[in-house]
């Protein structure tokens, strides 16, 4: 276990370990309301956030957070207006963020779109010291909203009418969904980037949902795949010279694929269960 | 339980006068005089587009009221916070969403109202097996609601309802897309609720199974009460007067026989 002996690489596995734990974490709830791209938009608008932060110096991913935030909960006012010209809105602010951030990116003193690549794809060598502090307090935050408030979310993704009728803060949770999947996109971002961050929010719980029936199983699953597959990814990146981010989401789509070949012999068998005992169910009936 | 001793017994659960609603531009209340009594069960009837829905829709501040007043246990809409007295059915024909959930999990959500902190205590869950009894799921309790039946989605959404254990039940469609045999449980659920005291309004699209429960009718039609009193006359065997609504061979008549030729 030599890599353990370099700095970088401790900071690296332990962004990849925080990675693998919040991604699939708030992704089970943008999946459950079935609102999968969300991760993708905020990678987008995080993108101007990033280019703020080489503007004006300061660190990318406190800038990239902020800006991520703001564009989360415009999407969140945009979702529950639930207009039909919201698709277009959501696709203004999906690539505006994105322009924006090539954009100003050249703007910055020595800063060309170059300098956004690791930002996108992810990058191992790149965590600093700093970036793990702002990485750490980052996911406390979305580690304390997903699992603390799970009966909440669950209730408010599952059925929004009815929770509002059961007297929660909908809108108020709503927004707290909208602002904790855009820090999971900056706690993220260096380690698998912008733009494969929503598929550390997808693909584990599309794997977990395989093997799963309930929806605690289905959170805890998709979090031990999430570990699994970006703390081997980021060590296998320390052996072959590729982005981080690429390796992750290659290996979490080869865990789906074994797993949905693992489940369907055990979904056929459970569905011929089912049926058996409808049959009996039946014949006792008619006895009646 | 908190005791409201300003309540006066015959204190209206559900007042709602002269409510006047619209979808988009399209008035869908126009002045609706809704009274519902403490133990009363009204049925909320009328054809598709009367606006029965958007009525129970708006008792429940689903939608906004452009004119009108509404009060829940006599405390003026505006001001009531009491949630946990009242159960609510919405219209779905599924429970189920984008990732997996247990009939328990779903039901357990329903318990939110009275366990604010979404911590389950003992009597917390006890409560969720005792809606899980009431309307016969406790054996798919570990199920995935995505494996149910439409009629089992709907005994799954009835029993969130009950979790909170309310004083009003509000059920906007309860019996659509729900085969014969699911009704009379369903029925069955109903009676033991009514049994206990609770008060029920609910949107029907016929009174079915549930006609003997039924104290009253209120009829809307475009949007105004064309009637409110007892339930409409009902034709069929049901109107005969020895007709006691027990079903036995419900469940076999109502699912054509499966050979497995087809399927």
């Amino acid at each position: 276990m030599e890599l353990l002996h370099y700095a970088f690489m401790q900071r690296a596995l332990l962004a990849a370990v925080l990675v693998g734990v919040t991604a699939p974490a708030i992704g089970t709830y943008l999946v459950q309301r079935r609102q999968a791209v969300m991760g993708d938009g905020i990678g987008h608008v995080a993108m101007t956030g990033v280019a703020l932060g080489f503007l004006f110096n300061a660190s990318p991913v406190w800038t990239a957070t902020l800006v991520a935030v703001i564009g989360a909960v415009g999407m969140e006012l945009i979702r529950s207006r639930g207009k039909t010209s919201g698709d277009i809105a959501l696709a203004m602010l999906f690539y505006g963020g994105l322009a924006g951030g090539v954009m100003i990116i050249n703007l910055a003193p020595g800063g060309s779109t170059a300098n956004l690549t690791s930002y996108l794809f992810g990058s191992i060598t790149t965590v600093s010291a700093e970036d793990v502090t702002a990485v750490v307090i980052l996911a406390a935050f979305v580690i304390a909203v997903t699992l603390g408030l799970r009966r909440q979310l669950f209730a408010v993704c599952q059925d929004e009418e009815f929770a509002r009728v059961t007297g929660l803060p909908v809108r108020f949770l709503n927004l707290l969904i909208a602002v904790t999947a855009a820090v999971t996109v900056t706690v993220a971002m260096r380690i698998v980037g912008l733009l494969l961050v929503s598929a550390m929010m997808v693909i584990p719980v599309a794997a977990a949902q395989r093997v799963t029936r309930g929806f605690t199983a289905t959170l805890t699953v998709a979090m031990v795949i999430g570990v699994l597959v970006s703390l081997s990814g980021t060590t296998l990146t320390y052996y072959i010279d590729a982005p981080s981010g690429g390796t992750i989401v290659l290996l979490a789509i080869g865990v789906f694929m074994v797993m949905t070949a693992v489940s369907t012999p055990l979904a056929r068998r459970r569905a011929n269960a089912a049926r058996a005992a409808e049959e009996v169910c039946t014949r006792d009936d008619v006895k009646v | 339980m908190k005791s409201q001793p300003a309540e006066a017994a015959d204190q209206p659960v559900i007042s709602l006068r002269g409510a006047t609603a619209s979808l988009g531009s399209r008035p869908v209340l126009r002045g609706v005089d809704l009274t519902v009594r403490r133990g009363e069960v009204v049925a909320l009837l009328g054809a598709n587009g009367s606006g029965k829905s958007t009525a129970v829709r708006a008792i429940v501040g689903q939608v906004p009221l452009s004119d009108g007043a509404l009060a829940l246990f006599g405390t003026d809409f505006k001001r009531f916070r009491a949630w946990s007295r009242i159960g609510y059915v919405p219209q779905r024909t599924t429970a189920a969403s984008g990732v997996p959930a247990t009939v328990r999990e779903v039901v357990s959500s329903g318990r939110l109202a009275r366990s604010r902190f979404g911590i389950l205590r003992r009597t917390d869950k006890a409560a969720v097996e005792r809606a899980l009894a009431l309307v016969d799921m406790s054996q798919y309790a570990d199920a995935s609601v995505n494996a149910l039946s439409g009629g089992q989605h709907q005994r799954v959404l009835i029993a969130r309802a009950l979790a909170v254990e309310p004083e009003l039940l509000i059920m906007d469609e309860p019996m659509a897309g729900v085969d014969l045999a699911n009704q009379e449980v369903l029925a069955g659920a109903l009676r033991e609720q009514v049994a206990a005291g609770s008060t029920v309004l609910l949107v029907l699209h016929e009174l079915g199974p549930l006609e003997p429960l039924i104290d009253r009718a209120v009829v809307l039609r475009d949007g105004c009460v064309v009637h409110d009193g007892p339930p409409p006359e009902a034709v069929g065997q049901h109107a005969l007067p020895g007709h006691d609504h027990v079903h036995p061979h419900a469940a076999h008549d109502a699912e054509p026989l499966r050979t497995g030729l087809l399927s």
